[in-house]
C-alpha cells in the first residue's frame, strides 16, 4: 500500500529526514518509535503534504501512485488519513459544517452521492458512540477549547467518520488519560480492516499494549535505525533509547 | 487645505440651482441650506491633507463631471427589465428611492398607529415641529465639508419618525436605489427619530442597477430617545464605478440602546462616517461592520463615539477581509468627556490580507478625559492561518473551499450581530457568495422584497 524510497526532507533548509525506507502493506499496523526531534511528526507531515516541509529526494508510492505529487487534499480523498500530534483549532468553523464539507468533498471525488442531511447526521451519531465523544463537542468550532484529551478523541472521530485507507497516528496518546487511552485505541482497533493499514506514532511503549502493530520501526536522527516485531517496543519500554544510540555511535 | 477650484465648483452648483432647491423644500430646511454654503465656502471638499479624509481621495470622484440630479427630472424609467428576480422576500415593511429621491407609489405595509415614513421632502413640509426640533441637530454642517455639501444641496431622502412606545412588529427595509444613463451626482438626506421607549429595526439596502458612475453624498440623522431602541443595518452592494460617502449621525438619550450594523459587499469607494453622541446616563451601543474588499475596491470606516456623560457603554467590532489590490482604513475616534465617569468603551477591529498588494490602514483614537474609565481597544492585521488551511486541506477540502472557510470563520462573528434572525440567515447567504464571487445583482434583492411589485408601480410613473 506504502513504499518509501530513500525520503529525505528539510525545513528552511534544514535537512531534518535522512534517508528514510518503508513498506506497508494492507492490514498492517506498524509503530514508529523514536526519541523526541528524531523525525516522526515530519515524516507524518510530508506523507499528508505540509508544504512547509520540503521534500529534498526519495519516492513515495501510494497504491502504486506518486504520493508527493499530489497536494495534501488529494491525498486525503485518496484515503490518507493524518491525526495530528496538535490538532489546529479554527474558531468559527463548525464541527459538523467541517465534517460534512471533507465528507462531501471526498464522496465527490469518489464520484459518490453526498450524504444527505438525516444520513450525515446518523453517522455522526454512529461514530461518536465509537469513540464515546462527547455530544456537544460537536456543535462546537473545530477543537476550539477542547482539552486536550478531547482533541485527540476528536481526531479518531474523524477518521471514524472519513474511513481512511491508510491512517498516520501521530501521538494520539500522548496526554490521555488511561480510560481516554482505552477509548482511543479501542475505536482504531474497531476501524481495522484487511484493506486498511495503520502507522502508529508513539515514543511511549503504552499504546501498543491496546493497538498491537506487526512491526516496530525505530526512528533516530532522521533515519529508521532499527524494524522489529512487536517485541521491539518491549525492549524500547524497558531500556529505553540509549542501548540503540549507543549501538550507533558504535558502528 | 480645501481645494479652490474644487470648492468654487460646487458653490456655483449651488448658485446655479439655488431657486429651484427652496422652491421643492420646507422653510426649516431652506435656512440650514444658507447656513450651510456658508460653512462649505469656508471648508470645500475635504483633501487628503485633512486628518479624517487621509486614507480615501474624494477630491477626485468630486472633480469629476456628473449630471447632477438637480437637473434631472424624476425618475422615469422601467426599472423592471434591469432588476428581475424572484427570490424568496423578507417580510418587511418596504421603501424605495432611486437617486435620493423617495419613491411613494408602493404600499410598505400597514403601519402602526403614528409612525410617519415618507420622503423627507414631503414630511418636512407635513411636519414641521419635528424637523424644526431634529434636522441639522446631529450632523453638524460645521465638522464636514461634505455634510455641508449635502446640507446646502439635498432635497429628498427618508423620513421615519416612530412614537413614543410604538414597536413596528416587522423591520422597515429602505431599498436606495440608483439608476440613470449619465453619471450623476445623489445627495440623499434622511431623517430618523425614535421616540421615548419605540423600537425600530431599520435596514438599508444600497445598490446599483445601470453601469454609469455615481457619487453618493448621504447624510442620514438619527435620534434614539430615553429607552429607545434602534436597530440599523446597512448591506451595500453597489457596482465598481460607484463612490458612496455615507454619514451615519447619531444622538441617544439616556437607556437608549443603538445597534448599527454596516455591510460592505461591494463598492467602488465606500466612506462610512459614523458619529454617536451619547447624551444621557446608560446609554449602550453596538457598531460593528463586515467590509470585503478586492480588485481595486476601498472601503473607509471613519468612527467616532463621544461619550458626553457618564455612565454608558459603546462597543465597536469592525472586521475586513481584502483581496487583491484592495485596500481600506478604519478609525475608531473614542472621546470620553471630563466626567463622563464609569464609561465603558470596547473597540476591535481585525483585518485579513489575502495577498501582498492588499492594504489596509488602522488607527484607534482615544481622548479620554475622565478617569474611572474602563476601555479597550485593539487592532490586528493577518493573513489566512496557515496551518487551519493545511488541517481542512488534509481532511480532503480542497483548497479553495478551506480558504473559503477559513474566511467565513473570520467573518462570522460580525453576522452573529445581526438581531433580525430572517435577514441573518440572508447575510450569511449573501457573504458566502461574496466569498465565492457568485453575488451578482440578483442575488442583491434576496434581501429586497415586493421589488417585483414595486417595479410594477413605477413603470407607471
Ligand atoms: N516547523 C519547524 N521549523 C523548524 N524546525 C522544525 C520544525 N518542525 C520540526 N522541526 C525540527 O525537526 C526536528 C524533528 O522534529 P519532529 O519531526 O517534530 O520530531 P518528533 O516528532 O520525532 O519529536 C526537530 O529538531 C525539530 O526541532
Ligand atoms: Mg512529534
Amino acid at each position: 500500500m506504502l513504499k518509501i524510497r530513500d525520503l529525505h526532507a528539510a525545513i528552511d533548509g534544514k535537512e531534518i529526514l535522512r534517508g528514510i525506507d518503508l513498506d506497508i502493506k494492507a492490514g498492517e499496523v506498524h509503530a514508529v518509535m523514536g526519541p523526541n526531534g528524531s523525525g516522526k511528526s515530519t515524516l507524518a507531515a510530508v506523507l499528508a503534504g505540509n508544504e512547509a516541509f520540503e521534500v529534498t529526494s526519495g519516492t513515495v508510492e501510494f497504491d502504486g501512485y506518486d504520493l508527493l505529487g499530489m497536494s495534501p487534499e488529494e491525498r486525503a480523498r485518496e484515503g490518507l488519513f493524518l491525526s495530528f500530534q496538535y490538532p489546529v483549532e479554527i474558531p468559527g468553523v463548525s464541527m459538523t459544517n467541517f465534517l460534512r464539507t471533507a465528507l462531501n468533498e471526498q464522496k465527490k471525488y469518489r464520484k459518490e452521492k453526498p450524504l444527505s442531511a438525516s444520513n450525515f447526521l446518523k453517522l455522526m451519531r454512529d461514530k461518536k458512540n465509537l469513540v464515546e465523544i462527547d455530544s456537544d463537542l460537536t456543535n462546537r468550532s473545530v477543537n476550539e477549547g477542547f482539552s486536550g484529551g478531547e482533541k485527540k478523541k476528536n481526531e479518531i472521530f474523524q477518521m471514524a467518520m472519513l474511513d481512511p485507507r491508510l491512517s498516520i497516528l501521530d501521538e494520539t496518546d500522548s496526554g490521555l488519560d488511561i480510560d481516554a487511552l482505552r477509548v482511543v485505541a479501542n475505536g482504531v482497533n474497531k476501524l481495522r480492516r484487511d484493506d486498511n493499514a495503520t502507522i502508529v506514532i508513539t515514543h511511549y511503549q503504552r499504546l501498543l499494549n491496546h493497538i498491537v502493530p506487526d512491526k516496530v520501526h525505530v526512528l533516530y536522527k532522521g533515519k529508521i535505525v532499527k524494524s522489529a516485531g512487536k517485541e521491539l517496543a518491549h525492549e524500547l519500554e524497558i531500556n529505553g533509547y540509549d542501548w540503540i544510540k549507543k549501538e550507533l555511535d558504535e558502528q | 487645505m480645501s481645494n479652490n477650484n474644487l470648492t468654487q465648483k460646487y458653490i456655483t452648483l449651488y448658485q446655479n440651482h439655488k431657486e429651484r432647491l427652496l422652491d421643492n423644500s420646507s422653510q426649516i430646511v431652506n435656512e440650514y441650506r444658507d447656513k450651510a454654503f456658508d460653512a462649505f465656502k469656508k471648508s470645500g471638499i475635504p483633501t487628503v491633507k485633512s486628518e479624517a479624509y487621509k486614507y480615501t481621495n474624494i477630491e477626485e470622484p468630486f472633480s469629476r463631471d456628473y449630471q447632477s440630479v438637480l437637473e434631472s427630472e424624476k425618475f422615469s424609467g422601467n426599472i423592471e427589465e434591469l432588476f428581475k428576480c424572484n427570490v424568496e422576500e423578507l417580510d418587511t415593511y418596504t421603501m424605495f428611492t432611486v437617486n435620493g429621491k423617495f419613491i411613494g407609489d408602493n404600499n410598505p405595509g400597514a403601519l402602526p398607529e403614528g409612525v410617519i415614513v415618507g420622503g423627507f421632502a414631503e414630511m418636512a413640509e407635513m411636519h414641521p415641529a419635528i424637523v424644526e426640533k431634529y434636522y441639522g441637530k446631529s450632523a453638524l454642517i460645521e465638522k464636514d465639508g461634505v455634510i455641508a455639501l449635502n446640507t446646502m444641496l439635498a432635497t429628498d431622502g427618508l423620513f421615519i419618525y416612530v412614537p413614543s412606545g410604538i414597536k413596528p412588529e416587522k423591520p422597515l427595509q429602505v431599498v436606495n436605489i440608483l439608476t440613470a444613463e449619465n453619471d450623476i451626482l445623489v445627495n440623499r438626506r434622511d431623517l430618523i427619530v425614535v421616540e421615548g421607549g419605540a423600537d425600530l429595526r431599520l435596514l438599508f439596502c444600497d445598490h446599483t442597477i445601470s453601469t454609469n458612475r455615481f457619487l453618493v453624498n448621504a447624510v442620514t440623522e438619527g435620534f434614539v430617545a430615553d429607552s429607545g431602541t434602534l436597530d440599523f443595518y446597512n448591506l451595500q452592494n453597489q457596482h465598481n464605478g460607484t463612490v458612496q460617502i455615507g454619514g451615519y449621525y447619531f444622538q441617544q438619550d439616556k437607556k437608549s440602546l443603538l445597534n448599527a450594523n454596516y455591510f460592505s459587499l461591494n463598492s467602488g469607494i465606500a466612506r462610512n462616517n459614523v458619529f454617536v453622541d451619547m447624551n444621557g446616563l446608560h446609554g449602550e451601543n453596538h457598531i460593528s461592520g463586515l467590509t470585503l474588499v478586492d480588485k481595486n475596491q476601498h472601503v473607509d470606516n471613519f468612527l467616532s463615539i463621544s461619550h458626553n456623560v457618564p455612565e454608558c457603554e459603546s462597543n465597536e467590532l469592525f472586521k475586513s477581509v481584502l483581496d487583491d489590490a484592495g485596500s481600506g482604513a478604519f478609525t475608531g475616534r473614542i472621546y470620553v468627556a471630563p466626567d463622563a465617569q464609569k464609561t465603558n468603551a470596547y473597540q476591535s477591529n481585525n483585518n485579513l490580507l489575502l495577498t501582498d498588494t492588499a492594504l489596509m490602514n488602522a488607527r484607534p483614537q482615544l481622548e479620554i478625559y475622565a478617569d474611572d474609565v474602563k476601555c479597550s481597544h485593539g487592532a490586528t492585521v493577518g493573513q489566512l492561518d496557515e496551518e487551519a488551511l493545511f488541517y481542512l486541506r488534509a481532511r480532503g477540502i480542497g483548497k479553495d473551499e478551506a480558504t473559503i472557510l477559513l474566511m467565513y470563520a473570520f467573518a462570522y462573528e460580525v453576522i452573529e450581530k445581526i438581531r433580525v434572525p430572517a435577514l441573518k440567515e440572508q447575510i450569511r447567504t449573501l457573504v458566502e457568495k461574496r466569498f465565492r464571487g457568485e453575488l451578482d445583482k440578483c442575488d442583491s434583492c434576496i434581501v429586497c422584497a415586493d421589488i417585483n411589485k414595486v417595479m410594477n408601480d413605477l413603470s407607471g410613473v
